[in-house]
């Protein structure tokens, strides 16, 4: 299976990828881990005519503390965020995260802001990122912007990005008491459903993802909660549940409430 | 474009088209057969190789993506006629049977044993999720790695 023909160029700084993306328009892509795009291009659903590498942008790799936050660049690789000795003792819930994405060979290649930007409704990160509160920085021709993780995600493969703009980090505040909690789709290991939980006091936020074709916060639950695992019977209240040769709708919205509950519980 | 790639410790330049993979790279220019194609769609583990000392699929990397970088294949793990202890000991446990997927098999398991020298059962199950055997039932894999990690830690 050989994708449809493309030109590649791989970029040295961000400002050189948003001036590749603003020349070429929609006909380019950027290319992080290549672990979405590559296939869809072999199978091709995709066919750009340009990827840009982003690579090799140098700082987008790295992970770091700044204050109270937990800044990972766009760049860092599942294996990267699951191996990081920050994250596993401030940011637990981001390790878990990763973990527990496809296979180690997949982990070595693909990174947290492809996945992101991707949106596919079974990914992991989503759940977490936004029972997190976590912030996306992009940059785009106009510069700077941070957008909020609630405000990020828009639909099956939609985000909030605009075409010239690429993700650089995500800002994340250490948390102390979160988990992640996956059913596993037992051929791909995607999620079927994914809840994180992130407990502060007497209050929780609870993010899901793979239930719907927007992965939520489940304010529903929030607003429910009393400290105990009561709550996840609202986990899809006013959600609009997918359904698919994997998991039907009625299986799904159960299935919603038992891994709420466990998150609750844990 | 043109890349230059050390394979198996040999440095390597060539001019590719951006849309060949790594797997079709190692194959068809450098006739590095040992590295195998079964699904070409990143889900079977058959391809996998190691980049800079990580398994990776070859089939769902760009030749591109690899330039300047070191990669291992099987053809890279006996030295000097020697089999490398995970191959030894994928031979002493009948790790394989038509021996289709057992290239990955052993690119993985470097990666496994990497990061944790002592696996346990159930550690090595886990690494072994991106690769599909349908021969063995993966149970002498599993006992292969377990039997190899023993050899290298000695
Ligand atoms: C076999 C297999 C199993 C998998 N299992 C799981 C799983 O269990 N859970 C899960 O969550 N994911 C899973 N994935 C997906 C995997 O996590 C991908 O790595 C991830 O979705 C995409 O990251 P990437 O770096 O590979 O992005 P790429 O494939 O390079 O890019 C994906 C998309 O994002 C865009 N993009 C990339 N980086 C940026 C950026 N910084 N800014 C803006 N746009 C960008 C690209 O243009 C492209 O449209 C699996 C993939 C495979 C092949
Ligand atoms: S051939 Fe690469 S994963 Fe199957
Ligand atoms: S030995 Fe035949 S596929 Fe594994």
């Amino acid at each position: 299976m050989i994708p449809a023909k493309f030109d590649y160029i791989k970029v040295g700084s961000v400002s050189e990828a948003i001036n590749m993306l603003e020349k070429h328009g929609d006909e380019a892509k950027i290319l992080a881990g290549g672990h979405s795009l590559i296939p869809a291009m072999k199978l091709r659903l995709s066919r750009p005519e340009m990827l840009i590498d982003i690579s090799g942008i140098s700082g987008m790799d790295t992970i770091s503390e700044d204050d109270d936050e937990i800044v990972v660049g766009a760049n860092c690789t599942h294996s990267a965020i699951a191996s990081s000795e920050l994250v596993n003792s401030q940011l637990n819930i981001l390790a878990q995260t990763a973990k527990c994405i496809g296979d180690i060979q997949v982990r070595n290649r693909g990174t947290i802001g492809g996945s992101l930007a991707h949106a596919d409704p079974a990914s992991d990160y989503p759940a977490t990122i936004l029972a997190c509160d976590a912030k996306i920085e992009v940059e785009g021709k106009s510069g700077k912007r941070t957008i909020d993780a609630t405000d990020f995600f828009l639909g099956i493969f939609t985000t909030a990005l605009t075409e010239d703009e690429l993700i650089t980090a995500i800002r994340f505040p250490k948390v102390v008491n979160g988990s992640y909690h996956k059913f596993f789709q037992s051929a791909s290991r995607f999620a079927v459903v994914g809840v994180a939980a992130v407990k502060e006091g007497d209050s929780v936020k609870v993010g899901v993802t793979g239930v719907s074709g927007t992965p939520y916060r489940a304010t529903a639950v929030e607003n429910a909660y009393d400290g105990t695992s009561s709550a996840a019977s609202h986990a899809v209240d006013d959600v609009d549940v997918m359904s698919d040769h994997f998991a039907g709708e009625e299986y799904r919205s159960h299935l919603a409430k038992v891994m709420v509950k466990k998150a609750l519980e844990a | 474009m043109n890349i230059t790639v050390t394979i198996n410790g040999e440095e390597h330049s060539h001019d590719v088209e951006p849309r060949i993979s790594l797997a079709q790279y190692l194959r068809e220019t450098l006739d590095l057969t040992g590295t195998h194609i079964g699904c070409d769609t990143s889900g079977c583990g058959a391809c996998t190789v190691t980049v800079d000392g990580a398994a990776a699929k070859a089939c769902t990397l760009l030749a591109v993506q690899v330039d300047g970088c070191e990669v291992t294949t099987i053809e890279g793990m006996a030295q000097n006629g020697q089999m490398h202890p995970i191959q030894e000991a994928f031979k002493e446990n009948h790790g394989l049977q038509c021996g289709f997927c057992t290239p990955g098999m052993v690119m993985t398991a470097v990666d496994i044993l990497k990061n944790n020298p002592n696996p346990s059962e159930e550690e090595i199950r886990h690494g072994l999720e991106g690769n599909f055997c349908r021969c063995t039932g993966y149970h002498n894999i599993v006992k292969s790695i377990q039997h190899a990690a023993e050899k290298i830690n000695g």
